[in-house]
């Protein structure tokens, strides 16, 4: 199963155009708020009606302005998880559950006990909504969606309402239902890190459109605070900027200063050669060996510290921990003053 | 209480009034209902028209309101002449006393239930037209349940007003001892007799009942309905 959009929308101060396929997994759709995710995800589910476009799930078309094809929401067969449950106050939660097997009439698809097992909620089902916490709610919805059998799974931020906790409560439900079905799951969130724990493939949107897509640690950004800080003693040299002794070893800085220094290496500053590399000018080289990949990163052990780098793109291409490599700083680090703030320019000397 | 507290006369007016409440209010109730949804959800050209013509009768005098019952269905008036025909006649008729009570009180019967649909979560509607419920079931389902209280709120405070409504009553209808005797036209008529303060007084006191009654129950019903759709 699959899912193929394309479809231009616009509306005053704000135009959608994507041209995306989702295979069976989980698409994760990234991106700030007001770039389009929910827009996009309304109207696959029918709730929005773009201007032109083609959305089809496994061959079947809902939605092509060529054709003047537009199915209502209710014939879209479209599981959609809301960011708040939107669980029916006035019945049960077994109720809840069954409803869309209702519309959906007799026939295949997952039955109650196998939903109520996989998500964790067989003791809920004679209680009501308003008796629910978050987490369990939340969980309610994703089964009372995967009842009424549908051809795909859009999740609206589903955990965005839920604490950290919570969070990590529902987490492993996802993927269990992630590795129990072939729907493709397109999944909306600003959280990296609960997208590399869920999806296959990001497709970040910005501004309307997909400026990238791909695995998540090729097309996430790295979090902003990657990189570490190091303490550094300015040796003696030539002007303009001078040689430091730093714990991760010798290293330049554009800047003069007879005390101590704070210095910042950012993952994006850091790049990792497996072989020595030569000819690189202005860039420093150190010996250096990996220590561990996580969340498009990996660790070094440099000197007597570490370092973070980016990870390349092909996980294949990923040095195994404990090989030994070779970190080329792209940049003098970064020179911070007492309130951990960078100093002006690096071209600047004091 | 001894049972001549009420004269029989009295009796039959106050029956009267209830029978006409009840079939004033049993009969409007779905249209009712359907106005409410309109007017609270729908976008259709005509709809602030609609919504003025509903609330009419709680600004126009009753008799002007009665008038013009009594040119339409009257029984030369366009729609009565067409109803003797199949054989309806509402004028001066305890049927034609139901309608012109339906009518009266429907902008309250509206405006009660339009409160308790604007009330309900659209979101809802929208995530069970998700789960595969056409529009018509959404309300059935969904829409419906939620507001059942507020229904019956407006539905008391129409039964109510259906019980104490005179003045359009009293020019379509006129006032037939037995026959379109209500209430407040029993009432009427006995302040226009010497000696019948007694007897008026105490119908007066059955009215003030029934009103405080309904106005409590219609209340209570209200906040039943709030508490139903804020889970």
């Amino acid at each position: 199963m699959s899912l193929s959009v394309r479809i231009d929308h616009t509306w005053p101060g704000f135009a959608l155009s994507v041209d995306v396929t989702a295979p069976p997994g989980v698409t994760a759709l990234f991106g700030t708020s007001g770039a389009g995710k929910t827009t996009l995800i309304r109207a696959i589910a029918g709730l929005l009606r773009p201007d032109r476009g083609r959305i089809a799930v496994d061959g079947r078309v809902l939605f092509d302005s060529d054709r003047g094809v537009n199915l209502p929401p209710h014939r879209r067969r479209v599981g959609y998880v809301f960011q708040d449950a939107r669980l029916f106050p006035h019945l049960s939660v077994r109720q809840n559950l069954l409803y869309g097997r209702w519309f959906a009439g007799p026939g295949g698809g997952p039955t109650l006990a196998q939903i109520t097992d996989l998500l964790g909620i067989a003791p809920l089902l004679e209680r009501h909504p308003a008796a629910l916490s978050g987490g369990e709610a939340q969980r309610v919805a994703l089964g009372r969606a995967l009842l009424a059998r549908p051809g795909i799974l859009l999740l609206d931020e589903p955990l965005a309402a839920l604490d950290q906790p919570r969070k990590a409560e529902i987490l492993p439900y996802l993927r269990a239902l992630r590795d129990a079905t072939d729907l493709p799951i397109l999944h909306v969130s600003h959280d990296p890190q609960e997208i590399r724990a869920l999806a296959t493939t990001v497709l970040r949107l910005e501004g309307g459109r997909v400026i990238a897509q791909g695995p998540p640690d090729a097309v996430l950004p790295l979090p902003l605070d990657a990189g570490v800080t190091l303490r550094a003693t300015p040796r003696d040299g030539p002007g303009p900027g001078q040689w430091v002794d730093t714990a991760a070893g010798v290293l330049h800085v554009a800047t003069r200063a007879t005390g101590p220094l704070q210095l910042r290496i950012a993952a994006d500053q850091v790049m990792v050669a497996t072989a020595p590399p030569a000819g690189l000018l202005g860039a420093t080289v150190l010996p250096a060996r990996v220590v561990e990949q996580a969340d498009g990163l990996l660790r070094l052990a440099v000197g007597t510290t570490h370092l973070l780098a980016r990870a390349p793109q092909d996980p294949a291409l990923c040095p195994p921990p404990g090989c030994a490599v070779h970190a080329v700083l792209l940049r003098d680090p970064t020179v911070l003053d007492a309130t951990g703030r960078a100093t002006g320019s690096p071209s600047q000397t004091d | 209480m001894p049972a001549d507290w009420l004269s029989p006369a009295d009796w039959q007016a106050v029956r009267l009034s209830l029978k006409v409440a009840f079939w004033a209010v049993l009969c409007s109730l779905p249209l009712g209902i359907l106005t409410a949804h309109a007017l609270a959800r729908w976008r259709f050209p005509g709809r602030g028209l609609l919504n003025m013509l509903v609330h009419l009768p709680l600004i126009l005098p009753p008799v002007v309101t009665g008038y013009l019952l009594l040119l339409t269905f009257g029984r030369q008036g366009a729609v009565g002449a067409w109803l003797e025909q199949v054989g309806i006649v509402l004028a001066f008729r305890w049927t034609g006393a139901a309608l012109a009570a339906a009518i009266m009180a429907f902008p309250l019967m509206v405006r009660a239930i339009r409160l308790s649909i604007e009330a309900v979560d659209p979101r809802l509607e929208q995530a069970a037209a998700t789960l595969g419920a056409r529009p018509a079931w959404v309300f059935v389902t969904v829409t419906l349940p939620l507001i059942l209280p507020g229904i019956l709120a407006g539905a008391v405070l129409a039964f109510a007003k259906a019980i104490g409504e005179f003045g359009a009553t009293i020019t379509f209808v006129s006032n037939i001892p037995g026959q379109t005797q209500t209430l407040p036209s029993a009432i009427y008529t006995r302040l226009q007799v010497p000696g019948a303060e007694a007897q008026a007084g105490r119908l007066v006191l059955v009215a003030i009942a029934l009103s405080v009654g309904a106005l409590v129950l219609s209340e209570w019903l209200s906040r039943a309905a709030a508490r139903r759709v804020a889970p």
